[in-house]
């Protein structure tokens, strides 16, 4: 099975609230030099989601890792080789900066089609800096083919077909799709597995492939922010009024019987 | 495509009864449409919708499209695209609103990008700007640390409606509006993808979900049986539910269905307690709807206390059993 993960390479989205810090003339996040980069966690997941399907049979099954940016760091995008991923493209490039879903999407599908075998696409769920969750389905759309999203399990059947679990809210739901197809993973699959000594120095020698615009067919100046359909009027971070009251007394104890106390006088329990 | 016009809403139906949710996008959607003297078409896509279409009525439709067929039985992009392509290409609307919900976060960019136009995902608020008539969409970014207006490009303009982040308008059996059958010839051959089943996860007690108090632990909790004994116990005095935030979820101390936070389940209860939960952002957006959080968290420099309203500083093992002591007393 020749599958295809989605890895975008995102500001540690753990980093502490305090130190986030808007750069609101050009509508994006300072990155404050003590936040490292990471690759997107749910986009760790769904190279965990490729790399249970490889376990089953290394030989017959390959995963290439596609990343688009600009100025990507070496160590972070090569993660998931060091995990256990076969082949890295970067789609690296000053002109993708600054697209939305629409313009990563539309990238991404054009070079997908210009590595043409696939049967599987993963992506996570969404990214942690928009929050958006869009480039998963949409990637499935510009494709042509089926797509099941927040997958918590995906295995491939006999024959071919690919059983996934999506969950949904009461439950999950478990589907059947036939390949090529798309699935977007959630944290619920469970944590991915960390790179190897040995796969880290594998990773080390491996050189990904790098494409511009030019190389998928694209012309530079109609992706990135170009290729936008969506629009910011305004970014902003809301004042948070943070008057909490807290209650002290001798004793944890204490403190805890008087807050209860408290809350009984405010008429909240 | 100028000549797009009114509000069209994608609902959800369960058992044949409107989702909560589906009232509230009706109520969004009347507002903006009453801004624009425009009409709101809701469309319902499942199986044995029954009176569901009166409710929407009753919640602000002014037309409701009642595509109900065996095959629509169980949500599945592939089949339910084929029923909106139709509806988009039949109402030509001006915007589209859907939940932020299993269903609407999947349907709505997979329609987008078919239509060629941008949507906008789990919205706060929406907003038509006076000057170009075009929706302004406000919705959290950078895992709820910031926010931000969105617009997008073409018509129609699609959008995804956070789950409790707009209210319904009281529902009203007096109003006037038309329950039409929507009948699509569905194309089983363009369908890729076969729901085989769905399951259901049972929580014990108070969905968290209808829960007016939540009691939810984090990682400080420090493992699963104190979500059995000392948080279910406090549930238990306030008839409330117990939640967490990821981490217990992710270390399976406690069934996925309970996370609440950007990717969990988002709640708005009168009372939310959280228990060694340090407050990410990614879980306050899951919780900031709530009237009252209150923080028991031995950090005093937790990020928790910026968001709560009460607070106590200390070891929850001594803390919580005290709190659910006296409250026992107060309240009984």
């Amino acid at each position: 099975m020749n599958m295809i993960v989605c890895c975008k390479q995102v500001l540690d989205p753990e980093a502490a609230p305090s130190t986030f810090k808007l750069d609101a003339a050009n509508n994006r996040m300072v990155q404050p030099p003590e936040i490292k980069p990471v690759v997107n966690p749910y986009d760790e997941q769904a190279v965990e989601a490729a790399l249970r399907i490889k376990d089953k049979d290394k030989a017959a099954n390959k995963i290439t890792i596609i990343s688009l940016g600009n100025n990507l760091a070496r160590d972070v995008v090569k993660k998931p080789l060091s995990m256990g991923a076969d082949e890295l493209i970067l789609l690296e490039d000053p002109a993708f900066e600054g697209g939305d879903s629409f313009a990563v999407a539309s990238a991404l599908a054009a070079a997908i089609k210009k590595v043409g075998q696939f049967d599987l696409i993963f992506c996570g769920r969404q990214e942690s800096e928009w929050d958006d969750g869009q480039v998963g389905s949409g990637l499935a759309e510009l494709l042509g083919i089926p797509s099941v999203t927040i997958a918590k399990k995906a295995e491939v059947m006999d024959g071919g077909k690919v059983k996934v679990e999506r969950i949904v809210a009461d439950g999950y739901q478990v589907l059947e799709v036939s390949t090529p197809a798309l699935i977007t993973v959630s944290n619920e699959l469970g944590e991915a597995r960390y790179a190897t000594l040995k796969g880290i120095m594998a990773a080390s020698k491996k050189q990904p492939v790098v494409w511009k615009p030019a190389d998928i067919g694209m012309d530079a100046g109609k992706v990135g922010a170009a290729a936008r359909k969506s629009k910011i009027v305004k970014l902003f971070q809301p004042v948070k009024e943070g008057k909490c009251d807290i209650v002290s007394a001798d004793s944890p104890a204490e403190a805890a019987s008087l807050l209860a106390q408290k809350l009984r006088e405010n008429k909240v329990i | 495509m100028a000549d797009n016009k009114g509000i069209l809403v994608v609902g959800e139906v369960a058992e044949g009864k409107l989702l909560p949710i589906t009232a509230e996008i009706l109520g969004a959607g009347r507002r903006l449409a009453d801004e624009l003297k425009e009409q709101v078409t809701c469309i319902l896509i499942g199986e044995k919708i029954g009176d569901a279409g009166k409710a929407a009525v009753a919640a602000g439709a002014d037309k409701v499209l009642v595509a109900d067929n065996a095959q629509l039985k169980a949500y599945e992009n592939g089949i339910y695209m084929q029923v909106m392509e139709k509806a988009v290409a039949e109402v030509a609307p001006r915007i589209i609103l859907m939940g932020q919900s299993a269903n609407g976060r999947d349907l709505a960019p997979r329609l987008a990008f078919k239509l060629g136009v941008g949507a906008v995902m789990d919205c706060l608020e929406l907003a038509i700007d006076p000057a170009t008539k075009s929706m302004h969409c406000t919705r959290p970014v950078y895992g709820g640390n910031a926010k931000a207006i969105f617009t997008s490009e073409g018509f129609p303009q699609i959008a995804t409606v956070r789950v409790k982040a707009s209210s319904p308008i009281a529902p009203d059996a007096g109003r006037a509006g038309d329950v039409i059958a929507f009948a699509v010839a569905l194309d089983a051959a363009k369908i890729k993808a076969k729901v085989l089943e769905t399951v259901k996860e049972e929580v014990a007690g108070i969905k968290i979900e209808d829960a007016t108090v939540v009691i939810a632990g984090g990682r400080g909790v420090g493992g699963p049986e104190p979500f059995q004994k000392e948080l279910a116990e406090l549930a238990k005095v306030l008839k409330g539910a117990v939640g967490a935030s990821r981490p217990p979820c992710d270390n399976k101390w406690v069934p996925d269905s309970i996370q609440v936070g950007l990717t969990g389940k988002i709640i708005a209860p009168e009372l939310y307690i959280a228990i060694g939960i340090s407050g990410s952002s990614q879980h306050m957006s899951g919780c900031s709807g709530a009237k009252c959080i209150v923080a028991i968290n031995k950090d005093p420099e937790a990020n928790i206390f910026k968001e709560a309203r009460f607070g106590v500083v200390g070891d929850w093992k001594v803390m919580v059993p005290a709190f659910t002591a006296k409250v026992k007393e107060l309240v009984q």
